[in-house]
């Protein structure tokens, strides 16, 4: 049986990993390839590394931490942010990441799904989306969330885009719920129950992650695939190995990894 | 010291299986070129994509013809395995044809999930060196949207929807339907296994 994934997210600015809220205030944790043997030790699943300064700044990925981490890693990793063209796509999977996520330029120009799903496959290609609940009660879609001075509300519904992106080729949705981002009170279960019906494509739950019972929640109520954190993780407040224990005694299935490992 | 060559098959796993063999200690080479495939002592032929371009590309150098006639180990990763199969429904593709059987995309019921994507059990069907220190459960790491029903050359399978083939042998062809380059210390072991054959 698939089991269900836990994927810490890293946020790497100029080759460091940093932790910060969003674009203000910035530490540097650590060296990247440090961090995610780090955890792989712990038992991740899978990691994704969100470069926080390519997008806004329209910048191309720096190609030689990619390299680095492939290198030594040998578990599944994504790479996010600043991914416009198959050109930049391929400059990335060739140095080693198994998959791209791509979000705020698939929304400026949809095609670029077709197109990377054509290259190099859906599995190779996420789709990221950033949604906030209207005041009229729907969900929609957010862009250039990375930046607060440069987020914009889209008129595009959420569901609709989940669909379109699939169509296009999408191997896999990671739905980013920023109502509940950053407050650590738990994932957003209605929304994404909502968009799990709707996913015929693996979807990871991200936002909101504060406490194990959330992580129980999310997969149990909404039926998610894979759960994405990144302060719970980083601040040590959750150890992933207690983490797939107690999700394991949930009844959720997990790949549980032997201290050896 | 194995020499091991990965054919190049325009494949985006190809560097991540020549570092996971570099963690082995083996530095294979990256070649298309007939005569360097045909003098290695292990090939691997890794794939991410799909069956047609992949089929393509390697009818394109007449490497189709030469990977048949190879008798040295031959290991096909994912897609890589995918292709030594007769054919595969993913556009109606004619393949290797070096083990029987036949590729299927997954149902596509409701509920189940496609890609097949992260972490699953691998279920022993028969003892075999490539799979020496290996345990029936162990988990590996798995993105396709198409495979194999489980034959008679299956020495370990997988369940989504329904059981499908995760590592193949017949004679010196095997195929590992997940990522052993991805897919931690089983991986790790599973690649030393084949390099030892």
């Amino acid at each position: 049986m698939l089991t269900r994934r836990i994927i810490p997210c890293l946020d790497v600015r100029e080759g460091k990993v940093v932790k910060g809220v969003r674009f203000r205030d910035h530490v540097v944790m650590g060296g990247i390839v440090e961090l995610a043997l780090r955890y792989r030790d712990a038992g991740a699943d899978e990691l994704v590394f969100y470069d926080i300064t390519a997008s806004p700044e329209g910048r191309r990925v720096d190609r030689d931490w990619v390299e680095r981490v492939a290198r030594v890693l040998d578990i599944p990793f994504c790479v996010a942010g600043g991914i416009r063209s198959v050109e930049d796509a391929r400059e990335v999977l060739y140095a080693g990441a198994d998959k791209v996520s791509v979000n705020s330029p698939a929304l400026e120009r949809p095609t670029l799904i077709d197109e990377l799903s054509q290259a190099f496959g859906v599995q190779c290609v996420v789709v990221g989306i950033d949604s906030l609940r209207d005041e009229d009660g729907r969900w929609r879609v957010r862009q250039y969330s990375g930046d607060p001075d440069r987020t914009r509300a889209l008129a595009r519904d959420t569901l609709d885009w989940v669909r379109e992106a699939q169509q296009r080729g999408a191997g896999e949705i990671v739905l980013n719920c920023m109502g509940s981002d950053g407050v650590r009170d738990g994932y957003d279960l209605e929304q994404l129950a909502s968009v799990r019906e709707i996913c015929t494509v693996p979807l990871v739950a991200s936002g909101g992650a504060g406490a194990v019972r959330h992580f129980v929640d999310v997969f149990r109520e909404a039926g998610v695939d894979a759960a994405l954190a990144a302060s719970v993780f980083h601040a040590g407040d959750i150890a992933i190995p207690d983490l797939k224990r107690q999700l394991a005694e949930h009844g959720v299935p997990v790949r549980e990894t032997r201290s050896a490992d | 010291m194995a020499d091991v060559v990965l054919i190049d098959a325009g494949g985006t796993n190809i560097g991540s299986v020549r570092y996971a063999l570099q963690r082995l200690g083996v530095d294979a080479a990256m070649s298309d070129d007939p005569a360097r495939i045909r003098a290695a002592s292990h090939v691997i032929l890794p794939g991410v994509g799909a069956a047609g371009p992949g089929m393509a590309r390697l009818r394109a150098n007449g490497l189709d013809r030469l990977i048949r006639e190879l008798e040295q180990p031959v290991l096909g990763v994912c897609l890589g395995m995918q292709l030594l199969f007769a054919h595969s429904e993913e556009g109606d593709t004619a393949c290797l044809g070096v083990v029987p059987g036949e590729v299927r995309h997954f149902p596509r019921e409701t509920g189940l999930r496609v890609p097949h994507m992260g972490w699953n059990r691998l279920c022993i069907e028969r003892d075999d060196p490539l799979l020496r220190g290996v345990n029936d459960g162990d988990f590996a790491y798995f993105v396709h949207s198409y495979a194999a029903a489980p034959g008679p050359h299956v020495l370990a399978s997988s369940e989504h929807g329904a059981p499908f083939a995760a590592v193949v042998r017949k004679d010196n062809f095997c195929g590992m339907q997940f990522h052993p380059e991805r897919s931690a210390n089983v991986g790790a072991r599973l690649l030393e296994n084949f390099l030892s054959l």
